[in-house]
């Protein structure tokens, strides 16, 4: 594999981590809140697109943005009585959840899955010299490149984008301050949503079978990338997600064929090893309070 | 008397765990091994709580020291004229080793309580979800490493033939071991010591509490009593591959001993017994059962769906667990009220990580005295 293969390849895969990165640390942002279940979000918008099959891609992309939002949405309700939770119990309920809605798939659709059938002819290649690049691979770098400069836009440029970056740098100032509360949490979580069904809407070409676990093997590597990253702070958690995205992409390259099965070792070593040097997050610059001891 | 009420936080659960696995005698002989099932079960989530109770710092990593004591003791137990044929790979060594029952136990806690001490040292100076992701980290190589590398592991194979001696007096004791081991910690200098860090990490670092030892301490027990519980599993099931103990068992484990109440003995007990009980159950129940006259067969599915919905119902409204996360009290006090908390409670508590959790029994001298 050529070098700017690899790195058009790991770019993809960064760009689409990096869009779940930034959902999960938007809703960390104001909540504290790790949602597990996130990944569920993708894997309702993949059994959104499963159940629409046969409807023109307007509407079913449509769906999948009405039903992924919508359920963005119910999430808050139910993670409502958590707020002043403690951070385990947190972490625990949203796994929970998360659990709950893998064995409702699983109930509804079983354990095979079901084909999406979304969008498969953006799956072929255009060759460019030796380079194959196919066009999700474009769109997915596009669509992340898009989707983060309206995020930065948005939360840069606009009134309830400052809402809510002073909300998650210090909740109860930006409340004295008269910021609504629940107003912040819940764009968070649409905004959150409204990630989630664009990853859907990626993936969904990309791996054509939703099963219970769809989202949820997509939110490890991503929330990883986030702790990385810097989980505090929106830019750093978004290039944590995209850091790891693109070193998986590059590690699987470089490590010699025999051992590409310790892959996950050497990524997860590395893991560590940032977090003991960088504990704040590789991406927050060197303001933050140490938590080590 | 005042002895029995002094070690009445331990024996109170001891005698639930002894009633249930008495009880577990009088139930068909299939049902029996799931009684087993829940008494080991229970045993990991002691032994997470040893580390994740006391310390307040969230851990993934302490299913990787029960994967690590269950293949120690599985392939150090498993016959060895049959071990080079299966697994080709294996470094003579273990593929010539076969060991007792007890050695293997022996050898399964030590395995665990040694990796733990080595993965320590760097991470007991990460908190919070820093802790969380790399101690997640830990599990996952631990699992990749015993998947792939078949020199000290079963590969993607299942580990058979591994001697069934995990029976109703194994399991029981076992338990027992783990949670008076937990309970002396608890209340010894070292576990007030690492409580008082969980309570507030900078006041306690201030008393002169050096927080990294302590944790060690604790992450190092927590290995030594995860890995007995591996060996345990491994010697209950006969057979087991890794996947058995990766991410599932460690995020229920996580889940029995939140549902229970993080924060004390009493409450990982309550809720390893009460989750993985309903478990059990609940698998009977779909294979078909009969309650007296009532004849139960639940649609296949129903289990895990039953459990998410409990698991996040409590979680959601009682953030404390079922217990409070509070010690058993002692049931004779001549007061109507249980004994008062520890006087700094009303204070104490509250946003941070210690909500409701202070030590029931009073506070003991040598808690203060660092």
């Amino acid at each position: 594999m050529s070098f700017v293969q690899l790195l058009i390849d790991a770019t993809a895969l960064g760009a689409l981590l990096a869009l779940v990165a930034m959902g999960i640390a938007l809703v960390f942002g104001v909540m504290r809140l790790v949602n597990f279940a996130y990944g569920e979000l993708i894997t309702i918008g993949a059994f959104t697109l499963v159940l629409t099959k046969g409807w023109p891609i307007v509407l079913r992309v449509l769906a999948a943005f009405v039903v992924v939002i919508a359920s963005s949405l119910l999430m808050e309700v139910i993670f409502r009585p958590l707020r002043r939770a403690t951070a385990a119990t947190m972490l625990v309920a949203t796994f929970a959840l998360s659990f709950l809605l893998q064995n409702m798939f699983l109930f509804i659709f079983g354990p095979q899955g079901e084909t999406i059938e979304f969008l498969a002819p953006l799956n072929r290649a255009i060759e460019i010299g030796d380079l194959r690049i196919r066009w999700i691979t474009i769109i997915a770098i596009a669509l992340g490149a898009v989707l983060l400069g309206f995020m930065s836009w948005l939360l840069g440029k606009t009134s309830v984008g400052l809402q809510m970056r002073a909300a998650a740098a210090d909740f109860t100032t930006a409340r004295i301050l008269g910021v609504r509360a629940g107003r912040v949490i819940m764009l968070a979580f649409v905004l959150s949503g409204f990630l989630a069904a664009a990853v859907t809407l990626v993936l969904a070409v990309q791996r054509p079978l939703a099963t219970p676990n769809y989202g949820f093997v997509v939110l490890v590597p991503a929330l990883v990338g986030v702790v990385v990253g810097g989980l505090g702070k929106l830019v750093p958690a978004t290039l944590g997600g995209f850091a790891i995205g693109f070193a998986t992409v590059v590690l699987g390259d470089l490590l010699p064929s025999g051992s590409r099965v310790f892959l996950n070792s050497v990524l997860f070593a590395i893991v560590i090893i940032v977090l003991l040097v960088r504990p704040d997050g590789l991406f927050t610059g060197r303001t933050g309070v140490a938590e080590r001891v | 008397m005042r002895a029995l009420r002094r070690w009445w936080p331990l024996v109170g659960p001891s005698l639930l765990v002894i009633a249930v696995a008495l009880g577990g005698q009088f139930l068909p002989l299939s049902t029996q091994l799931q009684v087993r099932s829940v008494l080991v079960t229970t045993v990991i989530v002691v032994a997470l709580y040893v580390f994740v109770g006391n310390s307040g710092v969230i851990s993934f990593g302490q299913v990787s020291f029960v994967a690590v004591g269950a293949f120690a003791a599985g392939l150090a137990a498993a016959p060895a004229d049959v071990k080079p044929t299966t697994f080709p790979k294996l470094i003579p060594f273990l593929a010539e080793l076969e060991i007792g029952n007890i050695e293997s136990l022996v050898l399964a806690a030590a395995v665990g309580g040694l990796f733990a001490f080595i993965v320590g040292i760097p991470l007991m100076r990460l908190s919070g979800l820093s802790a969380g992701i790399a101690t997640f980290a830990v599990l996952i190589i631990t699992n990749n490493v015993l998947r792939n590398w078949e020199a000290i592991g079963p590969g993607a194979k299942t580990l058979s033939l591994i001697p069934q001696t995990t029976f109703f007096i194994q399991a029981t004791t076992g338990l027992l071991i783990v949670m008076a081991v937990a309970y002396v910690y608890q209340t010894s200098r070292y576990g007030r010591r690492l409580r008082a860090t969980r309570e507030d990490a900078a006041a306690a670092q201030s008393s002169g509490i050096d927080v990294h030892r302590e944790r060690l301490w604790a992450f190092t027990l927590s290995g030594v009593l995860g890995g007995f519980a591996g060996g345990l599993l491994v010697h209950q099931l006969g057979s087991i591959t890794t996947q058995q103990v990766f991410l599932d068992l460690a995020f229920i484990t996580l889940a029995m001993l939140v549902v229970g109440g993080i924060g004390s003995l009493w409450g990982a007990v309550v809720g390893a017994l009460t989750i993985a009980g309903l478990n059990a159950f609940l698998a009977e129940a779909q294979r078909g059962i009969t309650i007296g006259s009532f004849d139960l067969e639940l649609p296949g599915g129903t289990r895990l769906l039953t459990l998410g919905v409990v698991m996040l119902v409590v979680v959601l409204f009682k953030p404390t667990g079922v217990t409070g996360s509070r010690e058993l009290t002692w049931p004779f006090s001549r007061s109507r009220f249980p004994q008062p908390a520890s006087p700094s409670e009303p204070l104490g508590s509250s946003p941070g990580e210690g909500a409701g959790r202070s030590e029931v029994e009073g506070v003991d001298p040598s808690a203060t005295e660092q």
